[in-house]
């Protein structure tokens, strides 16, 4: 099972790496160099926070913006090429391939964050001329980005076993504005009345929560993020995932792919 | 069972169980963040001009939901009892400067941000910043002259600023003729209490905020017990020129002539008659906004 399971997940991540997905590195590193000087000549004693900021963002962003425009082809995809048949004629079960397809887009996406934040550091080293103790927290931050990514892939693998590829990337993009908004729908909800207060607090808890998970503002401004915060937003992660990936595979060994 | 069988099994389980979990997990987070940790991110906010172009054009959505963060921040401390309202100016800012022309924020918000603890945050001059900010943004406006008005009179007690915010309000076209009536009535009695229970019935017939309504019939019954009171303490106060004593009880005034019965607040509790002819109420919170009755 494990063989099987890193067969997928390694060729998701080589067919990723065909595609030349890691050419946004180099968008990603020209968009720092660019703004880097720019920043300093708009922004009087902000150059660093303007520059962590643009960072961290821009990881998150194309990170999410790969995993839906992936995500949303790794079942559709193989359907369409009529590979999946091949595979499945193998000794493969279908939750095999689902769960092998998920860890593959996610290692590509954790390779592909891993060096974004080299060259983010790299940037930060070059323009602001060193590193504070206090910079290591920036990683908390990029590990929450990570967590998100956990939980987009799942989302987008969910859409891409039952939708054409169109629809999943919507439902996918909404989920992620809905979730980024997740807090202010809580909110909403607690000012609410009657059935739409029930309808807000359930979707609010239905959608992922992207607010929790973003802590630019917090690390920029050398804010402290709490030991509970990171365990409790890992577990949350990691179950959201799971039963988002569960769903997926419970909708494709059910579909008839005849 | 077959392994197709187990598979949906297991993985029905998984859904249900993790998904659960997940809520669980969730309600943790939110209690190690804090319910206003969304809203204190906004501090950090270089500028809302920075926010503005962020949102891709898309700044009066952003801006409802920046109103939205206000109303829900506002209500939360409300409710807590909280004395300190530090992010509720800056949220009605960036809401401002998001939608400029989202006319509730200047009008609630301001009302939000004038009024005295525990009712509001105690801050007029910022809601007078706010309603001046308004006015730049949407001169035709006229009803936010009103409010301006109102805050100078009711929180800044300058009836001279009242006044000349109401005369320039009823000089906009549309404005209704009672805007003309409360710049001369400021210019004449100012210190009046029946102007003040005369902008205070606009405020409670006008304003679609439930809170402000609220708080708007808290001070109107506020008001007319303080003018009971005032009432009731000359009638204590012929009673002690006539039998040179105050009354003891309500029945002396009665038995003298100078009362029809016991006198009853607008709760319906009979006042409470003090030494030397002194009136107070029977339960004074229940006349949280009392100028001149309060009890020591």
């Amino acid at each position: 099972m494990t063989a099987r399971l890193s067969a997928i997940t390694l060729n998701t991540f080589r067919e990723a790496i065909r595609d030349r997905i890691l050419y946004n590195l180099v968008l990603f590193v020209l968009f720092l160099l660019a703004s880097a000087p720019l920043f300093s000549q708009i922004s009087i004693g902000l150059e660093k926070q303007m520059l962590v900021n643009v960072g961290l963002s821009s990881i998150s962003l194309f990170g999410v913006i790969i995993a839906i425009f992936i995500g949303i082809g790794l079942v559709s995809k193989e359907i369409e090429k009529k590979t999946l048949y091949t595979i499945l004629s193998r000794p493969v079960r279908r939750w095999e391939f689902i769960a092998g397809k998920y860890f593959g887009l996610l290692l590509t996406l954790a390779v592909n964050a891993a060096l974004m934040t080299v060259g983010f550091y790299g940037a930060l080293l070059i323009f602001i001329h060193g590193l504070k103790r206090a910079d290591a927290m920036l990683l908390v931050a990029v590990y929450f980005i990570l967590l998100q990514f956990m939980m987009m892939v799942a989302l987008t693998l969910l859409f891409s076993t039952f939708s054409s590829p169109i629809f999943s990337a919507i439902f996918a993009f909404a989920l992620f504005v809905i979730g980024t908004f997740g807090e202010d729908l809580k909110n909403f909800a607690a000012i609410s009345q009657g059935a739409m207060k029930w309808l807000a607090m359930a979707t609010a808890y239905i959608v992922p929560n992207f607010a929790s998970l973003n802590v630019i503002s917090r690390v920029v401004h050398e804010q402290n993020v709490g030991g509970n915060l990171i365990i409790f937003n890992t577990l949350y992660a990691l179950l959201y995932s799971v039963a988002i990936t569960a769903a997926a595979v419970l909708i494709f060994e059910r579909r008839n792919l005849k | 069972m077959n392994t197709r069988g187990k598979v949906t099994v297991i993985c029905s389980v998984l859904l249900a169980v993790l998904f659960a979990g997940s809520i669980m997990l969730r309600q943790q987070v939110e209690k190690v963040r804090g319910t206003q940790a969304t809203l204190e991110d906004t501090l950090y906010l270089p500028s809302s001009k920075t926010l503005r172009r962020m949102s891709l054009g898309y700044s009066s959505l952003l801006g409802d939901i920046y109103w939205t963060r206000a109303v829900q921040y506002f209500g939360d401390r409300h409710l807590r009892g909280a004395r300190n309202y530090e992010l509720l100016y800056p949220l009605l800012d960036i809401t401002t400067d998001l939608d400029p022309h989202l006319i509730v924020s200047y009008e609630t918000g301001s009302i939000f941000l004038s009024q005295r603890s525990p009712e509001g945050a105690g801050q007029p001059d910022k809601a007078v910043t706010l309603v001046e900010k308004g006015i730049r943004e949407n001169p035709e406006y006229w009803r936010l002259y009103f409010t301006l008005g109102f805050i100078h009179y009711m929180d800044r007690h300058d009836f001279k600023a009242a006044q000349q915010a109401f005369e320039k309000g009823s000089e906009i076209h549309g404005a209704l003729p009672w805007m003309k009536v409360m710049a001369a009535r400021m210019a004449e009695k100012g210190d009046d209490p029946g102007t003040a229970t005369y902008l205070w019935k606009t405020i409670y017939d006008t304003t679609a905020d439930k809170s402000i309504k609220e708080s708007a019939a808290k001070h109107l019954i506020s008001l007319r017990a303080d003018l009971d009171m005032d009432e009731l303490e000359k009638r204590a106060q012929a009673y002690h020129e006539r039998f040179k004593a105050f009354p003891e009880t309500w029945q002396d005034l009665v038995r003298a002539g100078l009362l029809r019965g016991i006198p009853i607040d607008p709760n319906g509790t009979p006042y409470k008659l003090g030494p030397a002819g002194t009136v107070q109420a029977e339960d004074p919170k229940q006349f949280p906004y009392l100028e001149r009755h309060v009890a020591k």
